[in-house]
């Protein structure tokens, strides 16, 4: 008596399924057909993300907004925040529309790691009404891990504050990556320009990378820079960032008597090496990049921090009225409190960037409802020039770089842009470079 | 005719299974490292200072600095080896119990700071801040036992290990929503800063702190095991629970004074360890407590030399090891590895000594 029931509930099941999938497809069938612009949805690769008449459009986040990075990812939360804010043409707490679609983000943690950019990429992978990923927080988490995982489906990843030269380097640029955030390759060459430049006037050089794409990149890039520069490199080692123990590393490379030791590690193994440094090379010049530029190092680096350089996006010198004048406002008024970090901005010009994108893809459809081709829509944010951005100028390379034009400055403590330094401090030295310019 | 070539196969199998292939491993293993190590050492040894080689200075210097670390290295393990010697238990949670105790001391150390009555009476200062690491170390070792511990003291061994982790992570996750991720500056007194000369060795005042109190805390427990009655119940309970049950001894008392004393040793390492890099942070107790637990075992766990000779021999592996056996090889950033080569070196002891060095002899089954 059991099997046959059981067998034509299964049977029922099936038939049903085979139905709504039938329906289904006449659906996205029809509203491709109607929009018309050249694209077939139903043939096209990667197919489009349809976006019912009534429901808003869906953008992914994936950032860092707990634990000791927070305030890198939660930066970047406000600032898309903002970009919806002002959609409509001012920032007065209402969102702005897209092609008559509100806006609706899906906010991911990605923990500002290589796992936590693999959860929070799979995660949105699978949410088929994801148009497009505004992320990750740090290169870890997105270099071989969100960038692949969501290139493989077709959605673009969009970084404000990824700056890993191996994101968009050829060999390892995944095709659905691009970035707002200046790659470090430029930051580097900078650092590099300084230290060998009147104010150092450095002739050798040690350096400190931790474990993470970020610090290598970077001191691979100042390396190369530095040598080719004409200084000389007397050593490099590599800790392990949750490490407290760096007097032996230290007292290695000081045997190689460097006029300048650059670590760009995060806030709490950098400041510790700032410390065991002043006790090990009293003389060498200490720099530092935007990882350990915060209030934090200052505070408990106390004392020793005292003239320590920290190279990081200049955005005092590269502003304009708007962002000076208008969203720093806004940002204050909305969240009560400064700017967390840098990368708002480039955050907001990113989500800015993408909406307009998608203003140009989507096909309208008669009933009201949106298609958003994927590959076109890739193709439209990868085909920005000459875009006004909030704190630049944004003009995107196959590789996936938009800011071409790059202004770094170096502060030094406890002239730091930060609480507890000098909000409204000036660089020592700033420099702005293109990607042609810097090896 | 046929069978006979496979009979003296056979024979000849049986004679090469016969030989001690064990031993013979084991010994050609030993003198493959020990010519790795010693040509290693002496290529690095005979490098000048141009070719990346190091000076006498240096070497001083990364031996004070390998000393001075494994002496909290050392501290913390044995509160590691002495929980094992009398549970058989790893209490995974003692880094946390290490990191609660440096972590209190922060408040009252970083409150004298700004009274000033840190630099107006330091040694007064100290024992206060240090008296508060214990309290906080004791307290939480203490609760850790009666809480999380001696409702599983009949339950598998696996039990109280996976329970010692999670009660780990529970406490990580309790100062972080507390006090928050971000690290925290520990002040230091003006009496320790600046260098010191002992005998001739260079060696920051901090260090010199850290070495002296960390022996003479050794030295009081390895007195206190052996001359009083407390002790010696410590070692009968650690010898055999139920027969020291039988004998009178409260087997409970004696394992609440086990998670006390490690929570004193770890207590004293807190501050010593926040005095050394002047910063606390949630996190600070994970790597020292793995080094030191890599320490109780190396030196052979359950025994308190051991532990003491573990700690002091990772912390010189550490500091000493890298430079002097890989740099001779032109293997570059010889510091990224020493984390890798600490375990080498635990491995190859456990393979020539499987209870480890002041151990038993036999392998412990964990």
């Amino acid at each position: 008596m059991r099997k046959p029931r059981w067998f034509a509930v299964v049977t029922l099941l099936g038939a049903l399924s085979l139905v709504a999938a039938g329906c289904a497809e006449e659906e996205g069938g029809g509203g491709g057909g109607g929009g018309g612009g050249g694209i077939d949805c139903a043939t096209v690769e990667f197919g489009c993300v349809e976006v019912g008449p009534d429901d808003p459009i869906n953008i992914g986040v994936s950032q860092v907004i707990s634990g000791a990075d927070a305030t890198l990812g939660q930066d970047q939360v406000n600032g898309i925040e903002l970009a919806l804010d002002h959609r409509d043409g001012t920032f007065d707490g209402t969102d702005g529309t897209v092609l008559d679609h509100a806006v609706e983000l899906t906010v991911e943690d990605d923990g500002c790691s290589a796992e936590g950019g693999q959860a929070a990429a799979t995660a949105l992978a699978a949410d088929t009404s994801v148009v497009a990923v505004i992320g990750t927080s740090c290169s870890s988490g997105a270099l071989g891990v969100a960038d692949t995982i969501l290139s493989e489906k077709g959605i673009l990843l969009f970084s404000a504050s990824n700056t890993n030269p191996a994101l968009t380097a050829e060999g390892t640029h995944q095709p659905f990556y691009a970035r707002t955030a200046h790659n470090d390759r430029i930051q580097g060459a900078i650092v590099a320009e300084f230290a060998l430049g009147q104010d150092v006037g450095a002739k050798s050089a040690a350096t400190i990378a931790d474990e993470s794409p970020y610090t290598q990149g970077l001191v691979a890039a100042f390396e190369q820079n530095f040598e080719a520069g004409g200084g000389t490199l007397t050593g490099s080692e590599q800790v392990n960032s949750e490490d407290t123990d760096f007097k032996a590393p230290l007292r290695s490379l000081a045997e190689g008597n460097p006029d300048v030791l650059y670590f760009p590690i995060f806030v709490a193994a950098c400041t510790l090496v700032i410390k065991q440094a002043q006790e090990i090379m009293p003389d060498t010049t200490l720099i530092v990049s935007d990882g350990c530029l915060s209030s934090d190092t200052l505070k408990n680096a106390g004392a020793d921090a005292k003239g320590v350089y920290a190279s990081s996006p200049d955005i005092a010198a590269s502003a304009n009225p708007f962002y000076l004048n208008e969203l720093v406002p806004a940002y204050k008024k909305e969240f009560n409190s400064a700017p967390l970090s840098v990368f708002h901005s480039h955050a907001y010009d990113a989500a800015n960037i993408l909406m307009d994108a998608i203003e140009a893809v989507a096909i309208q459809n008669e009933d009201g409802s949106l298609s958003i081709p994927r590959q076109a829509l890739r193709d439209a944010v990868f085909a920005t020039k000459d875009y006004e951005g909030s704190t630049g100028t944004f003009t995107c390379t196959p590789l996936g770089d938009c800011a071409t034009d790059v202004t770094i400055g170096i502060f030094r403590a406890p002239g730091w842009p930060v609480e507890g330094g000098s909000p409204n401090a000036e660089a020592v030295y700033s420099d702005t470079k293109s990607l042609e310019d810097v090896l | 005719m046929g069978t006979s070539p496979a009979g003296v196969a056979g024979v000849r199998m049986r004679g090469f299974e016969r030989l001690p292939w064990r031993r013979i491993i084991l010994v050609v293993l030993g003198i493959a490292i020990v010519l790795v190590v010693g040509i290693g050492a002496w290529k690095t040894l005979s490098l000048n200072g141009a070719e990346g080689g190091y000076s006498g200075a240096a070497w001083r210097d990364f031996v004070v600095e390998g000393v001075s670390q494994g002496a909290i290295y050392a501290m913390i393990a044995l509160g590691y080896s002495l929980v094992y010697g009398i549970l058989r238990m790893i209490n995974f949670a003692h880094g946390e119990v290490f990191m609660a105790g440096a972590f209190g001391s922060y408040f009252f150390a970083d409150a004298y700071e700004k009274s000033g009555f840190l630099d107006r009476d330091p040694v007064l200062a100290l024992l206060i801040i240090t008296g508060v690491a214990i309290a906080v170390s004791v307290g939480t070792a203490a609760l850790l036992e009666r809480l999380a511990y001696r409702p599983l003291r009949h339950a598998p061994r696996l039990v109280p290990l996976i329970t010692a982790i999670g009660a780990s992570l529970f406490l990580q996750n309790v100062f972080r929503g507390f006090f928050g991720p971000q690290p925290y500056g520990y002040p230091k007194p003006h009496i320790l800063t600046g260098g010191t000369t002992i005998l001739g060795v260079a060696m920051t005042r901090v260090q010199l702190l850290v070495i002296v109190v960390a022996v003479l805390s050794m030295v009081a427990l390895q007195l206190f095991v052996a001359r009083t009655t407390t002790g010696r119940s410590m070692r009968a309970v650690a010898q055999d629970s139920e027969i020291a049950s039988l004998m009178g001894i409260n087997v409970d008392r004696v394992i609440v004074i086990t998670f006390v004393i490690g929570g004193i040793l770890a207590g004293i390492a807190g501050v010593l360890f926040s005095l050394t890099f002047g910063q606390v942070q949630f996190t600070m107790g994970f790597r020292p407590g793995i080094a030191a637990f890599t320490a109780a075992v190396l030196g052979g766990i359950g025994s308190i030399g051991g532990a003491a000779l573990g700690g002091f021999l990772i912390g010189l592996l550490r500091a000493v090891g890298p430079p002097l056996i890989l740099t001779g090889f032109g293997i570059p950033s010889v510091f990224s590895v020493r984390d890798a080569f600490v375990f080498l070196v635990l491995v190859l002891v456990l393979v020539f000594r499987p209870g480890g060095l002041l151990g038993s002899g036999e392998a412990e089954k964990v």
